[in-house]
């Protein structure tokens, strides 16, 4: 028989804070991946969301193109607060 | 001056960055990969079989709801294995059909009967021991979803081994058959034990690899010194004589010395000639094949759904 669709699995660990990537499980559908993620990701409390989102549906970037994404954002420096050097007087900021 | 996309990926390992999946990596480090990986996802599938013969004889309920916690847990490492394993682009019917047809191997470990409730002490406190120390290496392999799934399976892994070595100190207590069935089992896990590290280093042919592209963060035979400096003062604890007549400290290693290993065993056992292979292998392909109308009737039911839900959404 073929493999069931592929879901990766989010979770929030607790209100406040994000849903984050935790693995991925094989399912007949998205109710049965929640169901699913509950019994292998939150077995001792590490959960209070999930979230189920098919594999094929996600587009990820692609590392060959790396450089042109992220390169760019390295030589900004003046873009951190740390780039611009006030007087020791100043305070607050 | 150009380098080649190996000395890229050499030097990412070097400098340990993780590998992602999309990542490029030689070829040989995915294959390596698959195979780790998998064998680690079967061994854990495979290794619920021992422990699951003694779910239903547990001697109290809150035996039987340790045991069955771990069982469960070990299905769901298989699972974050497979998954991990799946990251490198093969799908999970093809990873059970190498388990089924003995094209992939598992730990020998498995393959050894599960005779008393002590051997229920017995691996957890040895085998889950053994895995542990195993494990805990690998947290920083360079494959990232295998580190990730490793990290995750050592936070729940504590458990299993306190629960064994619970089973064995409570029996050690106990009655002089208690201690006897304590002994008997221990001499029938050790040396099994310190097989599951593999072969000496000097016999381990791709180890040397796996640890340049740090797959592998300690050889085989680091870890199994690790693992038994650190058993032999546990098994003081429970009163028992570890099976070496060679065991003995030595004072200018600042290690155990240990008796040599019998390496025709492990490979005996490894070709399929252990006591339990042909039986694990069988309860494995039976619970598959008997669990086939449990996934077509899901697969039927989410095609149901789905059909409605269309038809909903039309109206």
């Amino acid at each position: 028989m073929k493999d069931w669709p592929l879901f990766e699995i989010f979770i929030r660990s607790k209100n406040g804070l994000n849903h984050k990537h935790v693995g991925s499980l094989h399912a007949a559908d998205a109710q049965m991946a929640i169901q699913n993620a509950r019994d292998v990701y939150t077995r001792r409390n590490e959960g209070v969301s999930i979230w189920v989102a098919e594999a094929k549906n996600i587009t990820a970037s692609n590392p060959d193109e790396n450089e042109a994404l992220f390169d760019p954002a390295s030589d900004k420096i003046y873009r951190h607060p740390t780039f611009y050097v006030l007087p020791d007087a100043l305070k607050h900021m | 001056m150009e380098h080649s996309l190996e000395e890229i990926f050499q030097k990412k390992v070097d400098n340990e960055e993780k590998i992602e999946a999309r990542d490029w990596m030689p070829d040989a480090y995915r294959k390596t990969l698959i195979r780790q990986i998998s064998q680690h996802a079967h061994s854990e599938i495979v290794g619920m079989l021992p422990e699951g013969n003694w779910i239903t004889r547990a001697p109290s309920l809150k035996r039987k709801l340790a045991l069955l916690a771990k069982v469960q847990d070990e299905g769901g490492h298989g699972l974050y294995l497979y998954s991990a394993t799946e990251t490198l682009g093969i799908g999970r019917d093809e990873l059970i059909d190498q388990l089924h047809s003995g094209k992939a191997k598992y730990s020998s470990i498995f393959n050894y009967p599960s005779l008393t409730w002590a051997d229920m002490g017995a691996i957890g406190w040895l085998v889950d021991g053994a895995a542990i120390m195993n494990q805990v290496a690998l947290c920083r392999t360079s494959y990232g979803p295998y580190a990730r799934a490793m990290v995750r399976i050592c936070k729940e892994e504590s458990f299993h081994q306190r629960q064994g070595y619970d089973i064995l100190y409570t029996m050690s207590q106990g009655s002089a058959e208690q201690k006897e069935m304590v002994q008997d089992s221990v001499n029938r896990w050790w040396w099994p034990s310190l097989m599951m590290f593999g072969p000496n280093d000097d016999a381990s042919p791709n180890s040397a690899q796996s640890l340049k592209w740090k797959i592998k963060r300690l050889s085989n035979d680091e870890l199994r010194q690790r693992f038994v400096d650190m058993t032999v003062p546990q098994a003081e604890i429970l009163g028992i004589k570890l099976p070496d007549p060679d065991l003995k400290y030595n004072e200018s290693r600042g290690h155990y010395d240990f008796g040599a290993i019998n390496w025709d065993e492990f490979y005996q056992v490894l070709a399929g000639n252990g006591p339990c292979n042909k039986e694990r292998l069988a309860a494995r392909i039976k619970a598959h094949e008997e669990g086939a109308w449990v996934r077509e009737a899901a697969s039927a039911y989410a095609e149901k759904q789905q059909i409605k839900n269309n038809s909903k959404s039309v109206a």
